[in-house]
């Protein structure tokens, strides 16, 4: 099967490098799913969360990344986002994620609320 | 013990006990550089991708953007200078200092006037004495800076750049001047044009981003691409983050760079004290020979003149 070369990169780190047959992401203008053989592409994303359809060598399953801002570009079978934070679903503390989520709604904090809520939904997609 | 050799050995202790603080500054910083040189190369693959979105967005587009588009006659130029926020790195911050000067110059003599942003209170102390004006500077985080504070510094300048020239505070140009981190060895001030971004049309009709901070190897044809939503908005989102990530890559350069330069001035100070511990021990060794001999000569010549008195009482 067709795979296509993904390149989770955040601000400050490498989050996520491998092969996928699937990559969803949230661009401000609605869902794209990008396959291998995709047309060249180059959008903003909005901060949601990313799911990959891995394959290859990291074995086949599902991965779930909370981004918040960025791009996504394609082309040649290679996929990058760009995030400037950018986190794993088993990376997320989510303890955390609801406390800052209580704190941001008590502070009427929109952004941070907004963060913490993708976070959230980043680890609930997978499990 | 001689008055003499007293004096030298107070002074030998006190430069063994600098010696230790500088010995031991010296390996902190040693250990920082290797730290700050790994975030620059984890922040690498971010600065790659984008610059090469950017270039994509420039080809294959005729977009006109106010971060693109030259000034025909520009007025204004903001430069942000990069410094540390502490000393005892030796020329590091001077000959930073010294750069963004020499580049004040070079675009006043153009017609500019100059904006100044600082980073480090190095370079906010060296203009607060001088009287300048300062439109905005940060510290507080040179040694270690973050993603959090590129955006910070950023924030502003980018403003500046999006209002017009005639407004209070606009700016046509951004230059930035910190120190390059090329080896443990060797650091260089630099100065760069930031914005508007330069293009390169070559040969093969591809763009590139030719003061990049990653230097990518030989033109590459770029793919036509889809933007989604739009190519002006793509660039739009684009290149705020690309200013913040170049001014990240010098933040962090400029901070790999200080430690480098701590590293080499305690190494040196170090090497001083030992020289100068040298050099004192032989100074006491010589003070305490000649307490030695005068000793000698005192108790010889005691003895011999009580040997001449017993001599005459003999008689």
């Amino acid at each position: 099967m067709a795979e296509l070369h993904v390149e989770l990169v955040a601000a400050d780190r490498k989050v996520w490098s491998g092969e996928a047959s699937l990559v969803v992401a949230r661009t401000s203008s609605g869902d794209i799913g990008v396959m291998p053989g995709h047309q060249p592409l180059l959008g903003v994303l909005e901060s949601g969360p990313v799911t990959i359809r891995t394959t290859g060598e990291s074995g086949d399953g599902t991965m779930v990344a909370a981004v918040h801002g960025g791009f996504i570009s394609f082309a040649d079978n290679k996929l990058s986002l760009l995030a400037e934070i950018a986190e794993l679903s088993d990376e997320i503390d989510v303890e955390r994620a609801e406390r800052a989520l209580e704190r941001a709604k008590s502070d009427a904090d929109a952004h941070a609320e907004r963060r913490a809520d993708v976070r959230l939904r980043a680890v609930t997609s997978v499990r | 013990m001689g008055a003499q050799m007293r004096v030298y050995k107070r002074r030998i202790k006190s430069v063994t006990a600098t010696k230790k603080i500088t010995r031991a500054m010296e390996m902190i910083a040693a250990s920082r550089i290797v730290k700050a040189q790994r975030r620059v190369a984890a922040s690498e693959p971010y600065a790659t991708e984008l610059t090469r979105a950017v270039t994509a967005v420039a080809q294959g587009s005729d977009t006109k953007h106010w971060l693109t588009t030259e000034v025909e006659r520009p007025t204004r130029a903001a430069v942000l200078l990069i410094t540390s926020d502490r000393g005892l790195a030796g020329g590091y911050n001077s000959n930073a200092i010294k750069a963004a000067e020499q580049l004040n110059n070079r675009l006043i003599g153009e017609g500019k006037e100059i904006v100044s942003y600082i980073v480090g209170s190095k370079g906010v102390s060296y203009y607060g004495f001088r009287g300048r004006p300062v439109q905005q500077s940060w510290t507080g985080f040179t040694d270690n800076p973050t993603y959090a504070d590129a955006k910070a510094v950023a924030g502003p300048l980018i403003e500046a750049i999006k209002e017009d020239t005639g407004a209070k505070g606009g700016v046509d140009e951004l230059h930035i001047v910190y120190t390059e981190f090329l080896s443990m060895m060797t650091q260089t001030p630099v100065d760069r044009r930031m914005l508007p971004l330069t293009f390169e049309k070559s040969a093969e009709d591809s763009a590139e981003v030719i003061e990049g901070a990653i230097k990518r190897g030989g033109p590459e044809i770029m793919p036509l691409y889809d933007f989604e939503p739009s190519a002006e908005d793509v660039l739009d989102a684009l290149l705020p983050r690309y200013v913040e990530s170049r001014i990240y890559n010098a933040l962090l350069q400029a901070a790999a760079s200080k430690h480098a330069a701590t590293r080499r001035a305690m190494k040196s100070a170090t090497d001083n004290a030992e020289d100068l511990i040298k050099s004192l021990t032989r100074l006491a060794n010589a003070a305490r020979q000649a307490d030695i001999t005068q000793e000698i000569s005192e108790i010889v010549g005691g003895a011999g003149a009580l040997a001449d008195a017993n001599a005459g009482s003999d008689r």
